[in-house]
Formats: structure tokens, sequence, C-alpha cells
């Protein structure tokens, strides 16, 4: 790989959300990644946020709920204000089931789809529905890179806390598709990672990252069923990173990106 | 107000878009320095919609390299005929070559990728097991990565690549992206596009919202009843502005600055005074050092909605007040979604390059309280605001100006 120009962007991790099976939250995921505790797989439960308005919550679709779960989560950790802080949206893909009743309705003979449904397919249904929740104001980005789209979101956090100096809230979320796009596309479960990187150590930093290209492969996680999660949806190609954070342990993790390139995130703790 | 930090100046070193007008930016300064507008009766596929679209003519002649079969589809076709016009391809091989094929970064925006291979497969489903054809590919069609995946590959890059979707905004935000990841040493360089095509989701989907026009859509006008669908390919090779000014030509196209908010609003309407697309401006003005009056021209994203042009004059009035010449082009190309930004920041280089301020094609009587241009003048232009909104209420204006 050539040389870097100039150090590689860092920030402080400064808060976590973590929603997906078996693991409501971030205190009981890194237990779990810690190894102090036994991972029980369960269908990954979704409820919409308080904060959201009414007619907003009856609106929200799964996708939605889970990225509004975890950033709530993040922020609430650090103490943080969300109504000021930038975003990162990241997903392989829109809401599942909402795509398949637009398509279904599509190939119809009535092919009249529901205003709400045509809203909610828009890639940024969350970063819209979060930035009306939190009265967030503040710009969000909104990646997609297939399987990649947790190291996209990544590295567009770390560019941003770097270039801006200033709070970058990633959420990447990627939730299950029903058939027949589940045979295509064989995503089972929602999960989903909110990592609040900042460019000063918060009250209670989980550490310091920073991240490259590489050529190397990607970490795998020893526990074959925690293995399988983090191949089957492409959030949780985070887990190595969760791993480290929760182990409390620093060094050099590689994380899977692109079909041609890996993501090498050093953690100082 | 949220201040974003130092990413601009950058050159863009190369741009090309194709539309409605035609291919590469010939057809479309043409049509801007005539006022004519591509826009026609719907007709494509199986739609049956009272209304306009903008159509890129053989599109589906496009024939895709054999390595990259997999990701034939409309949107992916209609990307590779607009890498190929305007010496495009050749300038990132050459950009390639110089900088390497991992210090180049890929940002396509785009709304719906190439969704319209899925709801064509949701019709050819197995009667008995309801599964979808054998070649159906979603990863290289329908995901929105799917275009930013095809571009890299077009190029060999083994940089990062990400698809950028914020629905109307998306182009524009890709430019933001890309800027940020070369200030912060990623990459060196970025191909920074827009690719949308035409498909039944956005058709029918606009449509439900009543957003559609059953005319050719008349952004600003009184009468103006909603938008017109169009679909577009544009590019923008983005680079760092060399350190010796000697090498900076009087004419070249620099990306001055990038502003960005959310609306915290609503999902489908624009804030009614235009809040957030106000905060964009004048984030845009603040990372370009320029102050209103510094602007030559507005590219308004005018979609020709009620709504969006309604607080998009508030937004621009409160700004700039009634003396800055502007215009919404979207009568001419209609309106390209996730395209849009990146067709509009090819308008706005065109007009920097060839001295003269587009008029909105198809408006008639504009609304009062902008200086609405409804025939192209010549005149010299140095700076130009582009506005791009989206569905979220998210915002994005980037400020392109000439090194002289």
């Amino acid at each position: 790989m050539t040389t870097p120009l100039r150090p590689f962007p860092a920030a402080f991790v400064s808060g976590i959300g973590v929603l997906g099976p078996g693991l409501p939250h971030w205190p009981a995921a890194s237990a779990v990644l810690a190894g102090r505790q036994a991972w029980k797989r369960e269908k990954t439960v979704l409820v919409a946020p308080e904060l959201l308005p009414a007619a907003e919550r009856r609106r929200s679709v799964r996708a939605v709920k889970l990225a509004l779960s975890i950033g709530l989560e993040a922020v609430a950790s650090a103490h943080a204000d969300a109504t000021n802080i930038a975003t990162v949206f990241t997903s392989s893909g829109g809401d599942g089931y909402n795509c398949h009743q637009l398509c279904e309705t599509l190939a119809s003979e009535d092919r009249q789809i529901s205003p709400t449904r045509f809203h909610n397919s828009v890639h940024n249904a969350a970063a819209g529905y979060w930035s009306i929740a939190a009265g967030a104001t503040a710009p969000s980005a909104v990646l997609c890179a297939y399987d990649g789209s947790f190291g996209a979101g990544l590295l567009e956090a770390l560019a941003q806390v770097a270039v801006d100096r200033s709070p970058c809230l990633l959420i990447a979320y990627d939730a299950d598709y029903p058939e027949p796009l589940f045979a295509t596309r064989p995503v089972p479960d929602a999960f989903g990672v909110a990592l609040l990187l900042t460019p000063e150590p918060g009250a209670t930093p989980c550490g310091r990252i920073s991240a490259a290209l590489t050529e190397d492969p990607a970490d795998a996680l020893a526990d074959a069923e925690l293995e399988l999660l983090r191949r089957s949806i492409p959030a949780a190609r985070s887990l190595p990173l969760l791993r480290a954070i929760a182990r409390g342990t620093s060094g050099r993790i590689v994380l899977d990106y692109l079909d041609h390139a890996r993501l090498a995130v050093d953690v100082v703790r | 107000m949220y201040f974003r930090g130092t990413v601009t100046p950058l050159l863009i070193s190369r741009y090309t878009a194709t539309t409605c007008l035609g291919r590469g930016l010939e057809p479309l300064r043409d049509a801007l320095l005539a006022g004519r507008s591509g826009l026609k009766r719907c007709d494509f596929e199986t739609v049956d919609l009272d209304t306009w679209i903008g159509e890129v003519e053989g599109v589906d002649d496009e024939t895709l390299p054999a390595a990259l079969v997999d990701f034939t589809c409309r949107n992916n076709r209609l990307a590779q005929i607009g890498l190929n016009q305007d010496g495009f391809a050749d300038a990132v091989r050459a950009a390639s070559h110089r900088l390497g094929t991992q210090r180049i970064g890929v940002f396509v925006g785009t709304s719906t990728a190439g969704i319209l291979a899925t709801e064509l497969a949701y019709r050819h489903r197995d009667p008995v097991t309801g599964a979808l054809p054998a070649d159906f590919r979603y990863a290289q069609t329908h995901n929105p990565f799917s275009v930013a995946a095809f571009v890299q590959a077009f190029f060999g890059l083994a940089g990062p690549a990400v698809a950028v979707s914020t629905a109307c905004s998306s182009s524009a935000k890709a430019f933001a992206s890309a800027g940020r990841m070369i200030a912060a040493g990623f990459i060196d360089a970025a191909i920074v596009g827009g690719v949308d095509s035409l498909c039944l989701t956005t058709l029918y989907g606009f449509n439900s919202l009543e957003l559609t026009s059953s005319h050719a859509c008349r952004p600003f006008d009184r009468a103006r009843d909603g938008i017109s669908i169009g679909e577009a390919a544009a590019f923008a090779l983005l680079e760092r502005v060399p350190d010796s000014a000697g090498d900076v030509a009087d004419d070249a196209i620099l990306l001055l600055g990038v502003g960005e908010s959310s609306d915290a609003y609503h999902m489908s309407s624009p804030h009614p005074e235009g809040l957030g697309a106000r905060r964009a401006m004048e984030a845009a003005l603040a990372a370009a050092g320029l102050s209103p009056a510094d602007i030559d021209y507005i590219n308004l994203h005018g979609t020709a909605t009620p709504s969006n042009d309604a607080s998009e004059t508030r937004a621009v009035g409160a700004l700039f007040g009634a003396t800055t010449p502007c215009s919404s082009t979207k009568g001419a190309t209609g309106h390209t979604l996730g395209a849009a930004g990146g067709v509009e920041a090819a308008v706005a280089a065109l007009a920097l390059r060839g001295g003269f301020v587009p008029a909105g094609a198809n408006t008639r009587n504009p609304e009062p309280g902008l200086a609405y241009v409804l025939a192209t003048r010549t005149q010299p232009v140095r700076r130009v605001l582009s506005n791009s909104f989206g569905f979220g209420g998210t915002n994005c204006s980037l400020i392109v100006g000439r090194a002289k």
C-alpha cells in the first residue's frame, strides 16, 4: 500500500449503542464479547423510540427503529446532546419488507403504492426520522457499500472528526429481508452498532481508533456462532472492533470492507 | 449553526453530464443557451401515468464489458454512457496512473440505483415458489452500492468506494464526502458522480404523493404543479489544487465550498420557511469564505412542486434578496433525483466556462421575490451556488467558481 501523506485520522469512541440477536444493548453485547456471559441467540426485538412523534412512530419501519434505537443508546451513554451532532448512517440496504411490498404492488394489476411506503423506501429514511426525532439539524451522510457498509461509514466518520474537529455519530445498521429477496440477499435478522466518535476523549472514553486500508485478511471471531453472526449481517462485520473495545485491549484488528481491501483499525485504550 | 471544517477549495479537473438533452456536455450547453427542454410525455416501459419524463435515448442498447456483465441494468448502462463522454474515462485513467489505483476514491450519488431490475424480476416470479428469476442479480443491480462498485470496477480502482444515497441531494453530498476523504488524507482524488435512471418506484411513488405534473415541469412558475422525473449520469474528477498557482489555469473550475444541513421537520415536505435550505447555503458560503454578493448565479433546486419552490424562494430571498440571478434547469433536464446535484454542478461549470446565465426552460410567469432568469443571457460568471434538497429534509449547497 502507498505510504500515507500524513497520520491516519483518529477519533475517541465516546459512546456505543448495539442492538442485535440476543444483544439488546451495548452492556449486554460487551459482556458477551468479553467472554463474561454466554450468548443466547434470540430474534432481535425492534421498538420505535418514544422520542418519535406519534405519526412518525406509526410509520417507522424495522430499519428505522433499529437505527434510531442504537443512535439514542450511544448518545445517552455519553450524556451528549444529539441536536448538534453530525451523523453518518450506513446500511447495506433499505428496509427489506418495505421494498418487498413496493415491488409486489408495482408488479400487480393496481400499481398505486402508498405515499408512506414510498418515503420509507429512500435509503436516508432513518436519517430523516432521526433528524425529526432528535431535532438534529446537523448534516447526515447516508452511505451504502453493500457488505462493506460498516467500513465505509467508519472511514467517513473518522474523516469528519479529523476534518471538522467535532463529534460525529456513526450509525451502522442492517435489517432482515423477506422472501423472495432473502434468497438473493440472505440477511437473517437485524443488527446495528452506533459509535459516537469525538476529537477529544469524553467522560468515559472506550478507546481511540484510527483506520487505514489493508490487503490483510479480516479477523474472525473464535466463537463459531458469533462468527456466523459477523458473516451473515453486514453491520456485524464490526464485531472484531467491538470485541477489542469490550475486552479493553489495544492493538490492530482487521475488518472486512470491500472485495479488494480490508480496514486495519488501530485501537488504543 | 453548524460549521464544517476546511475541505475546499478542490480542483474539478474534468466533468461530464448525460441527460435527456443528449450525451455529454455539448448538447446540455446548447440546450441551456437555447432555453430548450428535453422533456417528453411519459412513454417509459409500461408506465400508465399522465406525466412527463426526461429519458436518455438508447440506454438499453449499451453493452457492458464482458467482465462486468453481471452489472447489466439500466442504471449501470447509463453510468457507462456517462463515463465515456467528454474524455472523462481517459482523465480518470491518467489520474489512476499518476496517483495509484488505491489513492482514488469513488463516491456516486443515487436514489434508486438499478431497482428497475427488481421491479421487472417481480413480474416473473416462479408461480409455485414465488422465487425471483435465476438471472436476477441483487448486489450488482438493485443495491445502492451497485453503481459505485460498477464505476470502481470499470476503472480497476482499489481505493475506497461508496454510494451516497440521500434521495435528491445524493450527488451534491457525494462532493462533500469525497472532499472530506481527500482532506483527511485517505485519498488524493475522487470520482464524484450521480446516476439515477427511470424506474416505476419513483414514477409511481412521486405520483402517489401527487408531486408529478401532467405538463412538462415549470419551476417557480405561478402555475407550477409538480415535477417531471428525468434520468442522468454526471461525473466529476475531484483533486487537490496544485500548490503552485501557475499550475492552475484561469478558467479552471474549483469546488469552493460545500454546505449541508438537515431540516428536522418532515419526511416528504421541506421546511415551509426553508430554514434547512438557508443553513446549507450559509454553510457553503462560510466554507468558501464568501458573502452572498460574491455569487453571480444560483442554480436552484427548483423541482417545480408548489411547496419546494415556495420554501426555496423564502430561503434564497432571506439570504440573497431579489437581485442575484437564479433559475432551475429542471425544466430542461427533468428532476434527475440522485443525479441532480452532479448534473447541476456540470451546469454551473458550463456557465462559468461559457460566461452565461442559463434560463429556466418552461417557466413563463415566475413567482415574485427572486431575480428569476427567463431568457439565457451572456455575461461573465465567476461563482455559482447550486442547491440540492431531498426527502427526509437533507440539504446540500455547492459553490463552484473559476480560478480567476
